[in-house]
């Protein structure tokens, strides 16, 4: 057998390291306390949780994953186990989530609004408006005398879905086959608020995408907004431990209890973006909690209190 | 002048970023350990098997063998082109809690994205490596076995004819894995700091419309692309120029 | 340190072509023997049949008494470590001068010291000395020739397959390179065969001579009778420049 070269030694050395490396790291990695938050990607987005996370991570000494994506794929994560709880703002798709037994404790944490957005020329004529739904139809309208557009995100997101509601309150599911004003993105909301500022589009957007983006989009303007169909609340649900034994289960709900606590409402009260407050809290006002659809809040805050 | 702009800007975003902002370092670290660890198994794995079906190529006179050579090539070269969203989703699907693979809990760790590059950079090397040793003068076979080598030898003699074409395919294998994002994305994740490389930030930074940072980005990753292959085509001009 | 050569019916056939057709003769140990013939004859076919490459259609070849019936890689490896083999085309590694000369002892684990020793002599051989570090991309065709020559005595071979190695260089290369043939018949006293289609090659160098014409070998005989008394009409036909090639 001829004996090894200068560069045959080397590469393998290289390997060598590289592997070691590789698995060492990893098993450091699944050593240490983990969490892992499956939500939307509006919470991340927004900074809300660079914010929050490095508080909670140091006092108690747990690294929490974030997976970001859209409410939809956050609850799928979830429910084939690979998270340990989520947070996200879809009330059809939570209630069905906790219901079939994938998750429990369903809390109000916080919500945020929604606002609609358009060209200053607005020629669907809906400035001032306070009723979204009298927007979407004067948008239709327009849209089918072909003087204005609408960008959906149609990617089944929070966002998408409360779109689509609202133009179900007028007896529309519009598709871009059915109406050629109506176009699906197919995308998150920034390539949305720059497809508008483009085109001249309108389109329902969450408030803190658009603040991060606002200063981008010198051709689009907040036209409507304080509609009570337009408020957007936060929920956090644990994976059911029963279900799940294998996740981690006790620091979500710590990391639950940080976030309803007066503390961590009181952290999201003061998150700000260009001087504006993104998240309203929501978990300890029970009154608005229940008007906005968590009927089990005081319930629900009772347990996570008593819980230790 | 295009060479000045590139090198201030480049020049800012080191000193921005490697000084400032401690974690882009870190996610560079990881891009590099992520994609650097896919190449050099991919390369482990697919040169040799590209020299094997490469030398294989050139014993093939009957009619079957050639068949079966060519089937061969057309699988690896669609494998080539394999889109790697569809190779993150399949690695996701098999590495979740719920899939096949769900017990070695790898779903969302940077193995998951290792395994997604190497699926996407295996037929790369391979293919690369079949096109270097058909490149070779097939003279050198018959010369190797004429001084005495055994078929194995006469295989060495021939890859170390194929160097250059060999060393190509792990630059274009790099090039493909470092530049990749669709598939780590869904097979890792994209947990900041744990899984986050420099394309899914980039991804990310232009989603919430920070530009500059996304570029800045940009500018890191292509520093990268553009240090490793000045390395390798040193290395490989230096053997061409013999 | 050398063989014999026999050879008997050896037939070569591809598809629709016959390369060699019933080729006889013998070759006795240390003797020098030329096969000569246009080109298209069929004198490249015969060499890769007597180095191992191709596998005849039909008929025998016997080194040293032993007829060659087992064609797998281990029984062809040990007959070529004994044969030295250089080709019509120049086929070097991209190496150094050193490194492609090197090439056959280093599979064969020699020692490095004994290499180097080796190589040193063998490139004084081909008047190469001091060549060792030379790319053979920076050599001319004929020093390039010079270097494959060297690759097949390096080994110290027992039979020496030379296919046309003078074919395509200038005089003085060609020269250089028949000195060294000779040199090795008589003083290795190694078997040698070559091919040539340069009659008065075949002259100075040979102790027999053969004719090889589409793919039959026409006469065998010594150089004086071969070229002064041949006894075949063709044989005549080919010395006196009559066959073109």
């Amino acid at each position: 057998m001829r004996r090894l070269s200068k560069t045959q030694l080397v590469i393998v050395l290289l390997v060598f390291v590289f592997v070691t490396v590789a698995i060492v790291g990893e098993y450091f990695l699944s050593r240490s306390r983990r969490l892992v938050l499956s939500t939307t990607t509006s919470t991340w987005d927004s900074g809300l949780l660079g914010y929050l996370l490095p508080i909670y991570e140091q006092r108690y000494d747990v690294k929490v994953d974030v997976l970001h994506v859209g409410t939809g794929q956050a609850l799928q994560i979830a429910q084939g186990g690979d998270a340990d709880l989520v947070l996200v703002h879809s009330k059809e798709l939570e209630l069905n989530f906790t219901s079939q037994g994938y998750g429990v404790h369903r809390i109000g944490v916080m919500y945020n609004d929604f606002i609609i957005i358009g060209p200053p020329s607005d020629l669907a004529g809906i400035r001032g408006l306070t009723n979204a739904t009298e927007a979407f139809r004067r948008i239709k309208t327009a849209g089918d005398l072909g003087n204005v557009i609408f960008v959906s995100r149609a990617d089944k997101s929070g966002t998408n879905l409360l779109e689509l509601k609202i133009w179900s309150l007028l007896g529309l599911t519009p598709k871009n086959t059915t109406y050629s004003w109506y176009w699906e993105a197919k995308t998150g909301m920034g390539n949305v608020l720059r497809i508008c500022n483009e085109k001249l589009g309108y389109a329902l957007t969450d408030r803190a995408t658009w603040l991060s983006f606002k200063n981008e989009l010198p051709n689009l303007k907040v036209l409507v907004q304080n509609d009570s169909v337009l408020f957007n609340p936060y929920s956090v649900i644990l994976v059911n431990p029963d279900r799940y034994p294998h996740r981690n289960h006790q620091d979500a709900v710590k990391f639950v209890k940080f976030l309803i606590s007066v503390e961590g409402q009181t952290l999201i009260q003061d998150f700000k973006k260009e001087g504006e407050t993104l998240f309203y809290p929501l978990a300890r006002d029970v009154p608005k909690a229940v008007e906005l659809g968590f009927e089990n809040q005081q319930e629900e805050l009772v347990w996570y209190d008593s819980h230790t | 002048m295009t060479m000045y702009v590139f090198l201030e800007s480049l020049f800012n975003a080191l000193r921005l970023f490697f000084l400032v902002n401690p974690d882009v370092l870190d996610i560079t670290l990881l891009t590099l350990r992520v994609s650097g660890t896919a190449v050099l198994l991919g390369s482990i794995a697919g040169i040799p098997t590209g020299a094997y079906l490469g030398l294989r190529e050139w014993r093939g006179k009957k009619t079957t063998i050639r068949i079966v050579n060519l089937i061969l090539r057309s699988i690896i070269n669609t494998f080539m082109g394999l889109p790697p969203v569809v190779v993150g989703l399949v690695v996701f699907l098999l590495l979740r809690y719920e899939g096949p693979l769900g017990f070695l809990g790898l779903v969302f760790t940077p193995t998951a994205m290792i395994i997604t590059q190497l699926i996407l950079v295996i037929p790369i090397t391979i293919g690369v490596t079949i096109s270097a040793v058909g490149g070779v003068d097939k003279a050198i076979r018959e010369k190797a076995l004429s001084l005495g080598a055994t078929n194995r030898e006469a295989a060495f003699a021939v890859l170390k004819e194929a160097k250059i074409g060999l060393l190509t395919a792990v630059i274009v294998a790099f090039g493909a894995a470092i530049s990749e994002v669709g598939g780590i994305m869904i097979a890792g994740g994209n947990i900041w700091l744990k899984t986050s490389t420099l394309t899914t930030e980039i991804v990310d930074a232009v989603q919430v419309g920070e530009y500059e940072l996304a570029l800045t980005l940009g500018v890191i990753l292509l520093a990268i692309a553009f240090a490793i292959n000045i390395i390798l085509t040193i290395l490989q001009i230096r053997e061409a120029k013999h | 340190m050398t063989v014999s050569v026999e050879v008997q019916s050896l037939s070569k056939l591809i598809p629709q072509k016959t390369l060699l057709r019933d080729v006889n003769f013998g070759v006795e140990e240390s003797e020098v023997f030329v096969i000569i013939g246009p080109n298209g004859a069929g004198k490249t076919t015969l060499i890769r049949l007597l180095d191992l490459l191709d596998k005849p259609s039909k008929g025998r070849i016997k080194f040293a008494n032993t007829e060659i019936k087992d064609y797998s890689p281990e029984n062809l490896v040990k007959w070529r470590r004994k044969f030295g083999m250089v080709f019509q085309r120049t086929v070097l590694f991209n190496a150094k001068v050193y490194d492609n000369v090197a090439y056959g002892l280093k599979i064969r684990g020699t020692d490095d010291e004994t290499i180097e020793k080796k190589v040193k002599t063998v490139l004084k051989l081909v008047r190469l000395s001091g060549f060792e570090q030379r790319h053979v991309h920076t050599l001319s065709g004929g020093e390039a020739q010079r270097v494959a020559l060297a690759q097949a005595l390096v080994i110290e071979p027992e039979l020496l397959l030379l296919d046309e190695p003078t074919a395509n260089l200038d005089p003085a290369n060609a020269m250089l390179i028949e000195e060294v043939i000779l040199n090795i018949a008589r003083e290795r006293k190694a078997t040698v065969i070559m091919t040539t289609h340069n009659m008065f090659q075949a002259k100075r160098l040979a102790d027999k001579v053969a004719l090889l014409l589409d793919g039959e070998l026409i006469e065998t005989d010594t150089p004086e009778i071969f070229f002064n008394q041949p006894k075949d009409p063709r044989t005549l036909a080919f010395i006196e420049g009559k066959i073109f090639f």
